[in-house]
């Protein structure tokens, strides 16, 4: 395995008496994409909640056990700079109503008061909507609400306000889940071009996705990691049986 | 048989739709009227002499009623100064804690301050500030009708703000926006048609309040702009020329009153238009 970005250690996570993660332990590889697979309710979601520390936020949630990013224990920091390093995607598209396409864009830099002169936003935005593959599409109305956009371009928007902030780690929680087939094409096209560059983590549930667009994947049973290792590996030779299960549909 | 039935109840149908335009109608009569009335009888006492020039004395004609202008918006200055910051914060700390023990007290309190008669905040004011400064004052004035504006407030930013979906505050947390300029920077430039819109209404509300004034502002035949002094303002000045038995001060009356609810038909019409203009699609 390449050199990991991210390491999971002995993590444990819930709500109130809840537990949902049950000592997980993995570790990232660099500028791959991992897909973690499973099926509802089994803690996708709050594996990578848990990551960029958006998991505390709601009340009454537990958590324990250590998550380095490049040696670095993300539960030592401040969530504030955690977030600003591990970007995030959510399942619904949503970009800031009340802000064009430009500044929701360089939402990150405007909303934490980090000032930059116009020459950087020009070359942020640019940079940003190329990566995310949605500067053809808007480049002649930057100044327009983002929210005119359809929903393939509005998630594309929001990985675009992901990247602009240079995160170690991008972290998608099932982004096409609201989208249509066209749409979602886009978005793992643009998932498979963006692995040169950073670290992906994309929660799914479908499992075709994760084994189109995935290196990595992991997968994951009530609460508890079951398989991990390369996507081609997992899904031709898979050593658990409830992997095998899950594969071939019994359950899920 | 069949068609009889269908007939029967489309006839039905018509009775009861022209029954409901018909108490529609009847609910706007009532406005028409005061509207009417009103502007017969206050028109013709406007003019631009009435809202700049101060009272004359009893028998000498002219005169207008700009101290009663100025003084009914420093009063509403008063009590928007402080009764916006307080009602905004209220309601931020409501929409942001659903449940728990002391938002359901200050939701319980929110809901009682504005169930409580406009006349018990003036004799409140009255005893807390009036009485202890000693003197009647604007300052006074101001801080009655900032009670009654603070639940209105209170309620119209809570309700906006928990219309916000929370995946937008998500948005901007997960980009490592501390939680103060999230609620600041995205929050409420998301909700600010509505908050806006519930402070013009409340000031709409309390513009027209008398009964808290009496105790408090009192009223004055001169201009005066010191918070600490006694002021006129509208209502006051409608009730005190009303009540009198001279020919000039009732109509004067009149022309304040036309004055008064064309200020309130103004608050509303551009409330109308930031719900409408301001209006975040989300």
């Amino acid at each position: 395995m390449e050199s990991p970005v991210l390491t999971i250690k002995n993590f444990c996570a819930g709500f109130g008496d809840h537990q949902i993660l049950k000592d997980i332990n993995m570790s990232f590889p660099t500028n791959m994409v991992t897909a973690i697979m499973g099926p509802s309710g089994c803690g996708k979601t709050t594996l990578i909640r848990c990551i960029n520390r958006m998991h505390e936020l709601t009340p009454n949630t537990t958590s324990s056990g250590h998550i380095l990013l490049h040696d670095e224990d993300l539960y030592e920091l401040n969530p504030i700079n955690v977030r600003r390093k591990i970007g995030m995607v959510f399942q619904r598209p949503n970009p800031f109503p009340t802000m064009s396409i430009y500044d929701n864009v360089i939402a990150g830099y405007k909303l934490n008061g980090i000032k930059i002169n116009k020459i950087d936003k020009d070359r942020i935005v640019e940079e940003s909507l190329k990566k995310a593959a949605l500067w053809e599409e808007v480049k002649d109305f930057l100044h327009k609400k983002g929210t005119f956009l359809s929903g393939g371009q509005q998630q594309r928007l929001c990985i675009a306000r992901a990247l602009a902030m240079n995160p170690d780690v991008l972290l998608l929680d099932e982004p096409t889940s609201a989208l249509d087939p066209k749409a979602t094409a886009h978005i793992e096209e643009l998932i498979s071009e963006l692995n040169t560059m950073v670290t992906i983590i994309l929660v799914t549930h479908n499992i075709a996705q994760a084994a189109r667009i995935s290196d990595y994947t992991a997968f994951l049973f009530l609460g508890e990691l079951v398989e991990f290792g390369t996507t081609q590996k997992l899904f031709t030779v898979p050593e658990d049986k409830r992997t095998e299960e899950y594969l071939s549909g019994k359950f899920g | 048989m069949m068609k009889n039935g269908v007939n029967s109840r489309l006839v039905k149908d018509k009775i009861f739709l022209s029954i409901v335009i018909f108490f529609s109608f009847l609910s706007i009569l009532p406005l028409l009227f005061i509207l009417f009335y009103i502007v017969k009888n206050g028109f013709g006492v406007l003019s631009l002499d009435f809202i700049t020039q101060l009272p004359k004395p009893v028998g000498e004609t002219g005169g207008g009623i700009s101290n009663a202008i100025i003084g009914t918006f420093i009063l509403i200055g008063i009590a928007s100064i402080l009764s916006m910051p307080l009602g905004i914060g209220i309601g931020i700390y409501l929409a942001e804690n659903k449940s728990g023990k002391l938002p359901y007290i200050v939701r319980l309190c929110a809901e009682v301050l504005q169930g409580i008669p406009s006349i018990v905040i003036g004799i409140i004011a009255w005893i807390w500030i009036v009485v202890q400064i000693g003197s009647f004052s604007a300052l006074s004035g101001g801080i009655a009708l900032g009670m009654l504006m603070l639940p209105i407030i209170v309620r119209s930013t809570e309700e906006t703000l928990k219309l916000i979906p929370t995946s937008l505050k998500e948005a901007s947390l997960a980009l490592g926006v501390p939680y103060y300029r999230t609620i600041l920077k995205v929050v409420l430039p998301t909700g600010i048609s509505g908050i806006v819109t519930g402070i013009l209404l409340s000031i709409s509300r309390v513009a027209g309040e008398t009964a808290p004034l009496l105790f408090t502002a009192f009223g004055s035949p001169y201009m005066n702009t010191n918070i600490m002094k006694p002021v006129n303002s509208l209502p006051a000045l409608i009730f005190n020329y009303a009540t009198s038995p001279y020919e000039d001060w009732l109509s004067a009356a009149w022309g304040a009153s036309l004055v008064l609810v064309l200020l309130v038909l103004i608050l509303n019409f551009i409330a109308k238009v930031v719900t409408k203009k301001w209006k975040v699609q989300f």
